[in-house]
């Protein structure tokens, strides 16, 4: 019988971590599109160039326009994600904990998550005011639901054996919800964060846009009226970065809180 | 630990939507002494300890617990779970403080209590690490640990090692064994392997298959503390004991392929 030397055959599957290919793609696609701006293959009045966008956040910055926007911003994305997050966090532990809430509460939460929360903008404009108040109670709506349906699910996924491990020890309840209940539910919780932070930028900006005159989505809407690309997309840039900088505020909340994982 | 308590099950039957799973239990857990329930699968063994240790409720029939526990006992009717039932998110320690915590003990007896149990169970330099950092057989000794904590006065151990490898069970035998010989604890203990209920065993109660009776008890007089895993007068009683459970065993596969 001849002899051969057996292949190794199980590799492709296995992810591997790149990234200066992360970095080198995006700065492959800006040298691109400032490529082709530089050679006039795109129209700098409809997509601007990264250089053009890069002067008209330097003037932003320079002029002090951009801080008061971007204050007016995080201020109501603050306010709105933390009512929002409190509220759902207690409606969630609520239902997870109590039969009795679960029902009814299931039910109303069922029934008011799949609404756009954005076509409630009109209705929050009429009931509370032109004024910060609406556009706040747009972000809580909009994050409230999806925090209540994380944390039960974290709730409900704390497992069965760890809560009769510490029932059969005679720890109290409020004991067994603070030291298993609620740590148990946190990684659920914490993911929750991840969408419900990129739902409020979402209506945030969709709110500014609606009815402010201040804030980063104002300053979009007012820049594509005057066509003001370069500026329209350096809003889009602050906004970008937004997201990346709350997304890496989450990250290392994650690494802190769910060390043990 | 003491041996001062007696626990006494009378009349326990119980059933899950419809199917009798234990009937007519009468059963006494001796002090000091290690009471072994060995049976087929679905016999009934676990609820019969959960019924003991009060974690469900019997549709018929009573469990007692009589005399006084030592005053250092904290928590008469304790568990050592087959998964271990460890917190991920507390360290070695934590898993054993959080059993404490609510007891009142002063933070310094705490924490003189969690350093004995560590000791005892060989844990003393992992008192820091984090659950998924052990190996099975180290959760197993810190489920162990948590449980002599609160210094029981009966230990129900739901088939402690069934979730080991052959090499760690066998070793964690013998420090059970080693444990138990020297706290004099009384102990239910619910097995599939014969050979641990006759290693362990001083009071072996065989169960029937479903719905699950008393068979038989056999006593084993050698002491706990001179038991070597090949004593020939052990292997003899294991052969007993697979005699008496092997027609049950089979019939209960049987129901098993069958889907009863």
């Amino acid at each position: 019988m001849a002899s051969d030397h057996v292949p190794y055959r199980a590799g492709g599957f296995e992810p591997r971590r790149m990234p200066w290919a992360s970095v080198a793609t995006l700065v492959g696609l800006v040298a691109l599109w400032q490529a082709c701006a530089s050679l006039g293959l795109v129209s700098t009045a409809f997509a601007s160039s990264p250089l053009l966008i890069a002067r008209a956040l330097a003037a932003l910055i320079a002029s002090g326009e951009l801080w008061g926007h971007l204050a007016a911003s995080l201020q109501r994305l603050a306010i709105g994600w933390a009512i929002g997050t409190v509220t759902g966090l207690v409606v969630g532990v609520a239902l997870g904990l109590f039969t009795l809430a679960r029902s009814p509460g299931m039910a109303v939460v069922s029934a008011l998550f799949p609404i756009p929360k954005i076509a409630l903008v009109p209705l929050f404009i009429i009931w509370f005011g032109i004024g910060e108040s609406s556009k706040v109670i747009t972000l809580a709506f909009g994050v409230f639901f999806p925090t209540v349906i994380n944390t039960l699910a974290g709730v409900d996924g704390v497992p069965r054996g760890l809560i009769r491990m510490a029932q059969s020890f005679g720890v109290p309840y409020w004991s067994i919800v603070s030291k298993i209940v609620l740590p148990g539910a946190m990684p659920a919780v914490l993911s929750g964060f991840r969408i419900t932070t990129s739902t409020a930028i979402i209506l945030l900006v969709a709110a500014e846009m609606i009815g402010a005159d201040k804030g980063i989505g104002a300053f979009v809407l007012q820049a594509g009226n005057l066509y003001d690309t370069d500026n329209l997309l350096a809003g889009i840039v602050v906004l970008s970065a937004m997201g990346l900088v709350v997304s890496a505020v989450l990250g290392w909340i994650e690494r802190r809180v769910l060390a043990w994982r | 630990m003491t041996g001062s308590v007696r626990l006494t099950a009378s009349g326990i039957s119980h059933g899950f939507r419809g199917l009798k799973v234990l009937d007519g239990i009468d059963l006494d857990i001796p002090p000091g002494q290690v009471t072994v329930l060995v049976g087929p699968s679905g016999c009934g063994k676990s609820t019969l300890l959960g019924i003991l240790g009060g974690m469900l409720a019997p549709d018929a029939g009573m469990v007692n617990l009589s005399g006084t526990p030592a005053p250092d006992c904290l928590n008469p009717l304790t568990y050592v779970f087959q998964d271990f039932a460890l917190v991920p998110w507390r360290s070695v320690a934590g898993n054993i403080a959080l059993v404490l915590e609510h007891t009142p003990l002063s933070g310094a007896e705490r924490a003189a209590r969690i350093s004995d149990v560590l000791a005892l169970t060989g844990l003393s330099d992992f008192a820091a690490a984090w659950p998924r950092q052990l190996s099975g057989g180290m959760r197993q000794r810190v489920g162990i640990a948590r449980a002599l904590a609160v210094r029981p006065a009966v230990l129900l151990m739901d088939e402690p090692l069934s979730a080991l490898d052959a090499q760690t069970r066998e070793l964690l035998l013998d420090e059970f064994v080693d444990l138990i010989a020297r706290t004099g604890a009384t102990t239910v203990y619910v097995t599939h392997n014969l050979a641990e209920a006759t290693r362990l065993g001083q009071q072996i109660v065989v169960m029937g298959r479903r719905p699950g009776r008393i068979r038989e008890i056999l006593t084993i007089a050698q002491p706990l503390g001179g038991r070597q895993a090949d004593d020939p007068a052990l292997k003899a009683v294991e052969t007993k004991l697979w005699q008496m459970l092997r027609h049950d065993a089979e019939a209960a596969q049987a129901e098993l392929a069958d889907g009863v």
